[in-house]
């Protein structure tokens, strides 16, 4: 039972990394990439880190994967700033 | 012989080759720079699959360590060539 | 379950080669550099599926951050986008190719032959073997401060006498730059997760996948997220401060290894019951080497010019 759900959990994971890939490559505007990679990643690594850390089973690996997919989000975040930043310098 | 070992190896003999015809045919220097950094990440990968034995039993560890010795050294290589290059190719205002 | 993890094999390998041939063929270096960057960690995450752990620590912050960093940073001053990118269709481009595909014919053979023909016997045998008198439990740690020291010992060197290269010839990078309230907010919290993580790399290293090059790689990014920041760590310490931070892997090396040729009379061979203090010692001061001298590459020379070092 377990396993269904921990299944499901990254595959939904991975289908959300699906569609942040697809929004990387077809969406038009560097802002528009930027917030689809963001949103979508930060989404999809969260519930992969929950599918396997239910397939794991223990409480000290599930706060390791929390400590990673906050140091992730708070590293995207601050990138994808840093990021349009930039290209709001250059384009002005 | 396992499947895997067979796949990497192959596969990182086709970086090997990909990177050093990149450093070849490359027309710019920072793209010769990072061909060579890829023809040593196939060598590694090649390295690393002999080295495995299979998911239960562990693998060489004196491969392990040469790869670990040659990663460090590339980086080191590529340091160097970078600062190199941005001397003899780069827009700095002495 | 064996032909799906194959596929993934396929898969995977297929995609480091995309990545690869990618980097090197698109038109502006602004795209290869990223696309080197995720065949950096891709090349890590099979590391990892080839059971080798600390090469995946490693590949991921030597070989993808560090080297990716240090490319972009060199992206502004190198020219990236060339204006007859096609090479034309000449003798030497197809003489470069014939090479190319018998280079792989030869290797897909030596290759075969060479797994074909193998006796059974691994180095990983006489490595368990030994393990329990090399001070530590991790292999791969045990033969690159133990049973190999010497090569450690002649990579700390290189890695010298690349940071000596890039302080006497390197062109000076631009200086550090003013904080961005977004960066320096994230520093405040990412450098001290770094600093511990590498302090924990570096002491599980001896039991666990880790070890000194990754918590130096780990340590050095932090000190370029200072740079990055307006604090230049690296040259803010002094002169005498960086010769010792610089030098003081091989120097510790050198010393160990001599002193316990007092016990033995041959260099580097710990005695038993003191190799894993030995070991820590040499792996610390190994590890602050690493740092500022990964760190260094990012560097400007100092204000007197490259002679004043």
């Amino acid at each position: 039972m377990i396993e269904v759900i921990a299944g499901f959990l990254i595959l939904t994971g991975a289908g959300f990394f699906i569609a942040g890939s697809i929004g990387l490559l077809r969406l038009p505007d560097l802002c528009c990439r930027l917030h689809a990679l963001t949103k979508v990643d930060n989404l999809g690594l969260g519930l992969t880190l929950i599918g396997i850390t239910l397939l794991e089973g223990s409480v000290v690996f599930g706060l390791k994967a929390l400590l990673t997919w906050l140091l992730v989000m708070v590293s995207g975040a601050a990138s994808a700033h840093l990021i349009a930043n930039f290209d709001s310098r250059q384009t002005e | 012989m396992f499947d895997e070992q067979v796949i990497y190896g192959l596969t990182g003999m086709l970086l090997f080759v990909v990177g050093l015809r990149g450093a070849l045919l490359h027309p710019l220097l920072l793209g010769q720079i990072i061909a060579f950094n890829i023809s040593g990440a196939g060598l590694f990968l090649t390295l690393v699959a002999v080295a495995y034995d299979g998911g239960a039993s562990p693998a060489d560890p004196v491969i392990h360590a040469l790869v670990l010795t040659g990663i460090v050294v590339a980086i080191s290589a590529t340091a160097f060539a970078l600062a190199i290059a941005r001397r003899i190719r780069g827009n700095i205002n002495d | 379950m064996s032909a799906a993890v194959t596929l993934v094999d396929l898969v995977l390998s297929a995609v480091l080669i995309v990545l690869a041939c990618s980097a090197l063929a698109v038109r502006s270096l602004r795209q290869g550099i990223p696309l080197f960057i995720s065949f950096g960690l891709l090349l890590a995450l099979i590391w990892a599926r080839l059971a080798a752990p600390d090469l995946a620590i490693a590949e991921a912050a030597i070989g993808a951050g560090l080297t990716g960093g240090l490319l972009m940073v060199s992206l502004r001053e190198l020219p990236t986008a060339a204006n007859a990118f096609a090479v034309r269709f000449s003798a030497g481009r197809v003489l470069v190719d014939l090479l190319t595909l018998i280079l792989m014919v030869v290797f897909t053979y030596a290759f075969w032959s060479g797994l074909e023909s193998n006796d059974g016997g691994r180095l990983v045998n006489d490595v368990s073997a030994r393990l329990p008198e090399s001070g530590v439990s991790n292999p791969v740690t045990a033969v690159l401060l133990n049973f190999r020291a010497y090569d450690t010992l002649l990579e700390l060197a290189v890695l010298l006498a690349a940071v000596l290269g890039i302080r006497s010839v390197g062109a000076p990078f631009p200086g550090p730059g003013t904080a961005n309230v977004m960066l320096s907010g994230l520093s405040n919290w990412i450098v001290p997760v770094l600093i511990v993580t590498g302090g924990y790399v570096l002491w599980a290293g001896a039991d666990t996948p880790g070890g000194a090059f990754q918590a130096g790689a780990i340590l050095a990014a932090a000190l370029i997220m200072l740079r990055l920041n307006g604090h230049d760590v690296v040259q803010g310490i002094g002169l005498r401060a960086e010769r010792v931070s610089l030098s003081c892997g091989v120097m510790g090396f050198l010393l160990v290894g001599g002193a316990v040729m007092l016990n033995d009379s041959v260099f580097l061979r710990y005695p038993t019951e003191w190799a894993g203090s030995l070991i820590l010692v040499i792996e610390v001061l190994a590890t602050m080497a690493i740092t500022f001298s990964l760190a260094n590459a990012f560097a400007a020379p100092p204000a007197g010019g490259p002679a004043s070092v």
